[in-house]
């Protein structure tokens, strides 16, 4: 039997509005996507100057990541190289890849043109968090909450983890949308069972 | 279910492909690595690069499928080529459902980009989900294909994901295809980060100035079938990430190491027992000196070990593919292929690097790769 497991906290960015554990922390609707993210940071009072040169993807990410991890205590509970993340989208890194590819006539830029991998929002998080685990940057049509679930739990059950931060960070022009989970063994505040079940519904839940 | 588990089930590799400019077979491209050829020049195409550059590219569209009514890629199409070259070769059902394809490619469709309308029809066929499910359609795979995207470890997470997908049970067979193809797109990014070599690479040289790019594709298909025993296995695998920098190697090339421990670990296998490495080797001068740093760190600093680049430039998420393949044809043959480009030690931590083709006695071999993103992938095979 698998040990008993807990999405100990979600985080969703959707349509102008934040969640966290599915309670709305902030709504903003009606703005473009990059007014929108930076709002987002404002809003949340964080300080970290590598975000504005991030690319939309990387921004959206690092936000709900920053929003899932905040008082986790990750650092102080867990070894960094036992720390995982899985992600999936379903446009890569279209979004910026559309503006790199304009900027080539006239002199391509690399600090445009790291952004048109989608893992760098997993590198992103490694760095602000110093997270040195198993990571995986799937391509999805749509949220796979079944695929992800069984990625994380061999990662899991192996031990070749001891958490792992998962879900759907996607971003299209003003097409965008988050949801992450942080998975633990330990039972902690406002829990759900770990479950593709448990997965979807908060991923559909956050609109 | 319990640790260790898991393990307890081998893994086989059934066979395998390569489609390379050096051939459209794994045999045709291990002759033309033991022959010392290299399929990297200067190339004066207007549409990809204002000046000459020197890349890896295929010269026609022979070695691509030639399409069956569906409007395939280019992309698509090499990767089909090698697919069914491999499938062809397997004896393997296609239709079963315990069967996965795993496409692994860093940018697929994009140089699409750079000729069609920007619109939403665009944005859904230049998508690798959209690459995969007809490359899965083609060969009847009645699973969900996986796509994995991960920068330059994409080829070596593929095999990775592939192996902890049958050993969890949820598969007994996976056909692993990497493939990328170069455009404008590609060369335009790595030039601008002065990443390009204008001559054939030098990995490990004390005069290596940046890397070629390169197109291709591999396959390898993997199996839990007991008829394939007395085949080479997939014995272990491992992950990690610098959370240094996103588009420079760690300092130290702790993590790298980290992640070669955790797949000897995970083999079951000691460091003493890895015969040879296929290294990644992209003769940039940051990424050898970090990956000659973690082979030390990792106490393999004397495995005779080879780079690739030099023959095939890199070919992004083919090159873990391709690499392994010519290191399982190694294993078979016990001939190590020697690293075109390599004359004299260039980095702080000497590695042991193969500049003939040697004759050895193996069983055993890690292949590692780092990225973008600081991702670094190490897996282990053995017979």
């Amino acid at each position: 039997m698998a040990a008993e497991r807990y999405i100990t906290r979600s985080c969703g960015i959707n349509s102008g509005e934040v969640c966290v554990n599915l309670e709305v922390l902030f709504s903003n609707r009606g703005h473009l996507l990059p007014d929108f993210l930076l709002s987002v940071y404002q809003h949340f009072a964080l300080s970290y100057p590598k975000f504005y040169k991030m690319d939309n993807l990387s921004k959206l990410g690092w936000l709900a990541s920053e929003l899932l991890l905040k008082n986790a205590g990750m650092n102080e509970k867990y070894d960094p190289a036992r720390i995982a993340v899985v992600l999936a989208n379903a446009n890569s890194s279209l979004d910026n890849d559309l503006k790199y590819v304009k900027t080539i006539s006239e002199g391509a830029s690399p600090s445009v043109f790291v952004y048109t991998l989608p893992n760098i929002v997993i590198g992103e998080l490694c760095i602000r968090n110093n997270f040195k685990g198993e990571h995986a940057f799937f391509i999805q049509d749509e949220f796979d909450a079944d695929f992800i679930f069984k990625q994380v739990n061999y990662l899991l059950d192996q031990q070749l983890a001891s958490a792992c931060i998962c879900g759907w960070v996607d971003v299209l022009g003003d097409n965008y949308k988050a949801a992450l989970f942080l998975v633990e063994d330990k039972q902690a505040d406002n829990m759900v069972t770990f479950s593709p079940n448990n997965m979807t519904k908060i991923f559909n839940l956050v609109k | 279910m319990s640790a260790g588990e898991y393990n307890g089930r081998d893994i086989y590799v059934v066979t395998d492909n390569i489609v390379s400019p050096l051939g459209n077979t794994t045999g045709a491209n291990f002759a033309a690595l033991r022959a010392g050829k290299t399929s990297v020049q200067k190339h004066h195409y207007k549409e990809i690069a204002p000046e000459a550059f020197a890349a890896s590219l295929f010269k026609d569209n022979d070695s691509f499928y030639k399409g069956d009514g569906v409007d395939y890629t280019r992309f698509e199409r090499l990767a089909i080529a090698s697919a069914s070259e491999a499938i062809n070769n397997s004896g393997i059902d296609t239709g079963d459902d315990k069967t996965i394809f795993i496409l692994s490619s860093t940018k697929g469709n994009i140089s699409l980009l750079e000729t069609e309308e920007d619109n939403a029809g665009l944005h859904q066929r230049v998508s690798l989900a959209t690459s995969a499910n007809l490359i899965a359609a083609h060969f009847g795979f009645p699973s969900k294909p996986v796509v994995v995207s991960n920068a330059c470890i994409s080829g070596v997470l593929a095999i990775i994901t592939a192996m902890r997908l049958i050993r969890s049970g949820e598969y007994d067979t996976a056909v692993i295809t990497g493939a990328d193809v170069i455009s404008k797109f590609i060369v335009s990014g790595f030039q601008s980060f002065h990443a390009l070599s204008n001559e054939v690479c030098k990995p490990f040289d004390r005069d290596r100035d940046g890397l070629n790019l390169g197109e291709g594709a591999g396959t390898i298909i993997l199996s839990a079938d007991n008829k394939y025993s007395g085949s080479i296995k997939v014995l272990g695998g491992a992950v990690s990430n610098d959370a240094n920098h996103i588009s420079g190697p760690s300092r130290t090339g702790e993590e790298l190491a980290g992640a070669i421990n955790n797949a000897l670990k995970d083999a079951v296998v000691a460091a003493a027992d890895i015969n040879f490495i296929s290294a990644h080797g992209t003769a940039t001068p940051y990424n050898d000196e970090m990956e000659a740093a973690a082979i030390t760190l990792a106490g393999l600093q004397n495995a005779p070990l080879n780079s690739l680049k030099g023959n095939y430039g890199h070919t992004l998420g083919a090159a873990g593919i391709i690499e392994t393949v010519i290191s399982l044809q190694s294993l078979k043959q016990g001939l190590l292929m020697p690293t075109i480009g390599y004359q004299e030690n260039g980095v702080t931590h000497p590695v042991k690097v193969c500049t003939a083709v040697t004759e050895i006695d193996a069983k055993t071999f890690l292949k590692t790769a780092s990225g973008f993103g600081g991702c670094n992938g190490a897996i282990i095979f053995g017979k």
